[in-house]
């Protein structure tokens, strides 16, 4: 209990026939970010959703900061914060009234509530429009306004589902920034969703990646890009002479003329590493450079799942 | 602080929430008045000659055209009424609208208590609803409407009212809850604002054929009517004003019960 803030076992939802959640098991450290990573429709919504008592789940159980989320769902309530896909703002109110709506349901006593509010404000630049009403903020703004709501009451665990979706590369790296300052400064749980691989790298301690309702895969960044093959080790060369007489030393190799680079597939370890280094050695071909490639999460993603995420293609594309 | 005066502050907390959103955005205040209004200005100036002159007891009517009873008062203390059926419209709109609202889910998630977003909204809908029915009978006044209530007549006209609204407030904000659009919201009260003409708001009930005055004189509208039109215009009340407190009482016992269910089921994405 001290060190776990989010543990689940055999998560099960269904809605009518369709099964969205097939048994979802997790735990997750205390002070770590962690990410489920999924393309849109493989229940990392609802996973947030069970988690942060909004939805019952149909089988399995779950404690959140020690507490059972069935059977003590308000001391869960009071410990956690929830900044959903859609912004959750009052769009007739100020973004200082929301703040201060937010106090007074947390029971802070007037001066603090207001004193939260301000500083909450001030973090993430939204004093200039602290007073005007929400309805004519953009996404990014809206989304920070979110989370600073989220944050008023000091909450212990944080649910982020898809906390960027639809924001712009620039908004999105001020959002990833508050993020990481979460951590940080505040020494909070993140659980958080996101469909972008780049996300979840940036950001996560752990990432598992869901399908289909399903946990395909958990583990570090790096881990994830280990599980993999697909890595490759690039070599390249001064002249094309060199790239033709190292080039017929690999057989499965990609030569690049262009570039005079040649592509070796290898899961970048070490012995493979020396392998490739002692052919040319025997062969006595002088490399100009050597990189290793590791596989990146698009790459692991594909592995696991048997197929692409068009989203995250289409994205990355902007 | 107890769990009791949290829900109380929650309560509060919420109420004026939905104060600021009644006085900064007064759309929905004046479409609650809109409805009576018309009503009045319908019956007492375009139909009111015809009607008044059907009834007894209340032979000339129109706009105060000579003796006896005016058809305005017959009239009034039924449209005095439909000024809360207007408000649980209104009502059941603004409860489906906030739902829509992303911020319901996070109230979902926080430690507060469960009644506080509904009661919020129901306290809120009845003192607008209220002020509307302030509104209309003020009107009615300017119209040629004559009360000859007491003060203790008045007070109990106005607790009759008020339990009326909160009893129309609570199943509305059900229905809010359980509508899928604002749109719907507002259509699944429409027979409300309608049962009062089916009942004895602008005619007496004998004057209607068999079947529909057995309906009329058995639905909830009309003892509530009856009572008013009682303490108002000093007209026999008889049992209605039982009727009407239990009618009253046991539908805001019901709305409360059927919102609170919703409220607990129903999330909105």
């Amino acid at each position: 209990m001290t060190t776990t803030a989010i543990s689940a076992r055999g998560l099960r939802k269904s809605y009518g026939d369709k099964s969205v959640l097939n048994g979802i098991d997790l735990t997750i450290p205390k002070g770590s970010v962690f990410a489920l990573l999924g393309p849109n429709g493989a229940g990392k919504t609802t996973t947030v959703e069970i988690l942060s008592t909004l939805v019952a789940a149909d089988a399995g159980e779950a404690r959140i900061g020690g507490h059972d989320l069935r059977r003590e769902a308000a001391a869960v309530r009071s410990l956690i914060g929830v900044t959903g896909q859609f912004a959750a703002l009052d769009n007739l109110l100020t973004a200082e009234e929301n703040l201060l709506l937010m106090a007074d349901l947390r029971h802070l006593p007037r001066r603090e509530g207001r004193r939260r509010a301000a500083e909450l404000l001030r973090r993430f630049d939204l004093t200039e429009a602290a007073r005007k009403p929400v309805s004519t903020f953009s996404g990014g703004m809206r989304r920070k306004l979110d989370l600073a709501m989220t944050l008023v009451g000091d909450p212990r665990i944080i649910f982020l589902d898809e906390p960027t979706t639809g924001l712009d590369p620039r908004s999105r790296r001020t959002m990833w920034e508050i993020i990481r300052d979460l951590v940080v400064a505040d020494g909070v749980t993140v659980l958080l969703t996101t469909q972008y691989l780049e996300e979840a790298d940036q950001l996560a301690d752990r990432i598992a990646v869901l399908d289909h309702g399903r946990l395909v895969a958990e583990g570090t960044a790096e881990e994830l890009k280990r599980i993999v093959p697909g890595g490759h080790i690039r070599l390249r060369f001064a002249s094309l002479a060199e790239l033709d007489s190292a080039a017929g030393q690999f057989r499965a190799a990609a030569r690049d003329p262009e570039e005079l680079t040649l592509r070796i597939p290898s899961d970048g370890s070490i012995p493979a590493l020396r392998a490739v280094l002692d052919v040319l050695d025997d062969a006595a071909v002088q490399a100009e450079s050597l990189t290793v490639h590791t596989p990146d999460l698009d790459d692991v993603f594909l592995t696991l799942t048997g197929h692409g995420t068009p989203d995250t293609t289409a994205e990355m594309a902007r | 602080m107890s769990t009791f005066s949290y829900a109380v502050s929650d309560s509060l907390t919420m109420l004026r929430r939905n104060a600021k959103h009644a006085l900064r955005y007064p759309a929905m205040t004046f479409s609650v008045v809109l409805m009576p209004m018309m009503m009045l200005l319908l019956f007492n100036y375009a139909f009111g000659g015809a009607l008044g002159a059907g009834i007894a007891g209340a032979p000339t009517g129109g706009a105060g055209t000579g003796s006896g009873t005016e058809y305005i008062d017959y009239v009034a203390p039924g449209i005095i009424l439909m000024a809360a059926t207007s408000g649980a419209v209104a009502t059941a709109v603004g409860v489906c609208v906030d739902m829509t609202e992303g911020i319901v889910n996070r109230f979902r998630t926080m430690s507060l208590s469960r009644a506080a977003f509904l009661t919020g909204h129901v306290v809120g809908s009845t003192v607008q609803t209220l002020a509307a029915i302030a509104v209309v009978i003020v009107a009615a006044v300017a119209m040629g409407f004559r009360p000859d209530a007491s003060l203790v007549e008045w007070a109990a006209a106005l607790g009759l009212l008020t339990l009326l609204t909160l009893a129309l407030t609570w199943v509305s904000a059900a229905v809010g809850l359980i509508a899928r659009t604002p749109e719907s919201a507002s259509n699944i009260p429409l027979p409300l604002t309608f049962l009062p003409f089916l009942g004895s708001a602008v005619v007496p009930t004998d004057s209607m054929p068999a079947g529909l005055r057995w309906f009329a004189e058995y639905q909830p509208f009309t003892p509530v009517i009856e009572t008013l039109r009682g303490l108002l215009t000093g007209t026999g009340i008889g049992s209605s004003g039982y009727v009407a407190v239990a009618w009253c009482a046991g539908l805001t016992l019901a709305g409360y019960l059927w919102a609170r269910s919703a409220f607990t089921r129903t999330t909105h994405r």
